[in-house]
């Protein structure tokens, strides 16, 4: 990469920074710090405000740079993804996000805790919301490492650090300064500005093959190298049965996970109710619909245009599949339209890393201050207490973050999204069902569904080929391998289901009617909601 | 907005109507009960002619004897009342009715869809027209699916839910507020 390139990037990305610091400087002008304001925004956005940043949660670096990466080096294969990502989103709209407004102030164990014995319920969902959290912002500091060391032309070494370092350091600065309301703008001002740049992308892809969807599919077939394999499933998951289980692993991970993501949760307390919730619901399926409609050709696009061989040149794990398409699309390396779409393109990857980490970071601070230090600390009822302590858990796990980001910075981003998604489908997302909706469900069951589905998923990942065992994996020295599988939702979902159930047949203590009539009728009705 | 087709009182479910005290509604007057900031224009006209989105029957007033009960009691006793009440019933089953079948039938048809892809890669890589095969197909498929299943479950709710929801919700609160003061004085 020439000069030019970095210049003009790096200056495109002072300014989002510095319009999304203006943002926050301008939001917390009149902060009074009440834990609603801090989490909930105030709880007074629109259904379309949200949706939009509900959009610019959900279209992480996963979706813009590891999607199409994913399809540039297999086809059709990385189209899966992104069904599921979509797909899931109508468990959000079915069956969590009017119920959760309703029932919740501000995380997922508000409404776990409403009907159950509160402490232990609380650390519980305040542990998983946090595992899951931090999973997913490693995810998204592997994205930023990797653009950068693209940007500034040399894979690896301290360029890649120290971005994953400044990434966590301004999102520090987002989160705990600007709470939920600066979080929420950045959000928008993000899902515009990257929807806007798909929009672009698409329409110069769609113009060099001059609409021709046909042709751009046998092109990039062509130059796969593969053929027609290329456009059907089966050139990363089609081997042996093994990929296959994982495979559908995966899937099932993506489809139930997106209901169990705290950042995700998180964002339907910012509406007034449940109606905004669900149409704010709707926005952003429409919003994430057609940006994953984009991701695709743009996938499709690269393959034809800049070809895998040269997008694994540039990064094994294809996460620079768009740039690279950018570049080329404008003219080529040393043209200005080149230099210049090639920085809009990583500005706005920045920008997409930078909101979504922030937003992360936000719910799972909530968890920290709202669920487990709140719990933890048994009496401590002051709101401006659990608020400062929100701010101090965003930057303990800003730090975490920015270490283990440095550790896995050669994984696929789209690749630990998903198991991110697994653990939250398999410790969120059983004990937020069964909390709304069945009669019988006892504290003793609801702890067991949280730890029944974390533990699990987080045994078998360290156990599986992407920790040990294998050239590829974390620590590629030893072997410690024992179970097949990338994505452990297969075994881990049902699990936490199990343990759910198995928790609360044999617990002591008889369902609370009192309490299920509550959360029943307030869930469907919003009644006494806040 | 909410005039046109406020509340059948008794019609459109008679025999639901059997716990029904009509006049058991205290101060939730009419303007204060669709003060929720984004609640819209019901979508006039299309659809709504069946009256079928109106609530069935009132929830019952607060039982006279419950008010001597203490205050976290008494408010329990009222959660208890409602989810017994035939109008929350009917929101409830109205809820079911759709997410139930919905969930099952888009799950069913996404698990299909990545088992065919992972089991049955030549079927899905058969070519249907030009470089499209039957996978871009139900991919695609996928997202159709999903806009349709969001746009019908937010009509639904809007047609038949909403309406109902919100009255229970106003009512549930004065009879909690209710017994909250029955059981402080």
């Amino acid at each position: 990469m020439t000069g030019d390139h970095q210049t003009l990037a790096l200056l495109l990305f002072s300014v989002f920074v510095a319009i999304t610091l203006a943002i926050t400087t301008w939001v917390s002008r009149h902060r009074q710090g009440s834990a609603e304001e801090f989490y909930a925004g105030g709880r007074l956005f629109s259904p379309l405000e949200n949706g939009f940043a509900i959009a610019g949660d959900y279209a992480s670096a996963a979706s813009f740079l590891g999607v199409p990466g994913l399809i540039v080096l297999f086809g059709y294969d990385g189209v899966l993804y992104v069904v599921g990502f979509l797909v899931g989103w109508l468990v959000v709209l079915f069956l969590v996000a009017e119920l959760v407004r309703n029932c919740g102030r501000f995380t997922l164990a508000d409404v776990v805790a409403a009907r159950m014995s509160e402490r232990p319920v609380r650390i519980a969902a305040g542990t998983s919301s946090v595992t899951v959290s931090v999973l997913y912002l490693v995810a998204q500091m592997v994205g930023a490492g990797s653009l950068v060391a693209l940007l500034l032309g040399r894979t690896g070494g301290a360029a890649q650090a120290w971005t994953v370092i400044g990434v966590g350091a301004l999102m520090v600065i987002y989160v705990s300064l600007g709470g939920m309301r600066a979080t929420t703008w950045i959000q928008i001002v993000k899902a515009v500005v990257l929807l806007g740049g798909t929009v672009v992308l698409t329409v110069l892809v769609m113009v060099r093959f001059h609409g021709d969807i046909d042709r751009l599919l046998l092109t990039a077939a062509q130059h796969s190298g593969h053929g027609d394999a290329f456009l059907a499933p089966g050139l990363k998951y089609g081997g042996d049965w093994t990929a296959r289980l994982d495979f559908i692993s995966l899937g099932l991970a993506l489809v139930l996970g997106t209901g169990g993501l705290p950042h995700i949760l998180s964002r339907f307390y910012t509406v007034p109710t449940a109606r905004a919730a669900r149409r704010s619901a709707i926005w952003s399926i429409g919003l994430i619909g057609a940006f994953y409609l984009m991701t695709i050709v743009l996938g499709f696009g690269a393959a034809a245009i800049v070809g895998p061989e040269a997008v694994r040149g540039s990064n094994a794990a294809g996460n620079t599949a768009v740039p690279l398409l950018a570049l080329n699309l404008g003219g080529g390396a040393d043209s200005t339209g080149g230099t210049v779409l090639f920085a809009v393109v990583a500005a706005v990857a920045f920008a997409t890393i930078l909101a979504v980490v922030a937003g992360i970071t936000l719910a799972s601070s909530a968890s920290v201050a709202h669920d487990l230090y709140a719990s933890l600390r048994r009496r401590s009822g002051r709101q401006r207490g659990e608020v400062a302590v929100a701010r101090v858990a965003a930057v303990g796990i800003g730090v975490v973050a920015i270490g283990l980001g440095l550790l896995a910075r050669d994984l696929n981003v789209a690749f630990l999204v998903g198991l991110a998604f697994a653990v939250a489908a398999s410790a969120n997302l059983p004990v937020l069902l069964y909390s709304l909706f069945w009669r019988g469900f006892t504290t003793r069951g609801a702890v067991w569904a949280v730890y029944g589905g974390l533990i699990p998923a987080l045994v078998l990942v360290v156990l599986s080929p992407v920790v040990s065992g294998s050239p590829d994996s974390l620590f590629p020295g030893v072997d410690f391998q024992f179970f097949p599988l990338q994505n452990p939702g297969i075994v881990s979902v049902p699990l936490g289901f199990l343990a759910g159930w198995l928790g609360t047949v044999t617990s002591a203590e008889p369902p609370d009617e009192a309490k299920h009539a509550e959360t029943e009728v307030r869930s469907l009705t919003g009644a006494g909601a806040v | 907005m909410q005039s046109s087709n406020g509340r059948p009182h008794g019609d459109g479910g008679g025999s639901e109507n059997a716990s029904g005290h009509h006049d058991g509604q205290g101060p939730a007057s009419e303007d204060m009960r669709y003060r929720d900031p984004w609640y819209d224009a019901l979508a006039s006209g299309w659809g709504e002619g069946e009256a079928t989105g109106a609530p069935v029957a009132p929830v019952p007033a607060p039982r006279r004897e419950g008010q001597a009960a203490p205050r976290v009691g008494a408010a329990a006793e009222v959660y208890l009342e409602v989810q017994r009440s035939a109008a929350f019933q009917e929101v409830r089953s109205r809820y079911r009715r759709f997410v139930v079948p919905a969930v099952a039938v888009f799950f069913v048809w996404y698990v299909a869809y990545i088992v065919a892809a992972t089991t049955a890669p030549g079927f899905m890589a058969r070519p249907v027209a030009g470089a499209v095969n039957v996978a871009l197909l139900a991919g695609l498929g996928q997202f159709l699916t999903t806009f349709l299943f969001a746009w019908a479950y937010a009509r639904h709710a809007r047609l038949r839910r909403d309406r109902a929801a919100l009255e229970l919700r106003w009512d549930t609160q004065e009879l909690t507020r209710g017994a909250a003061q029955g059981g402080a004085s």
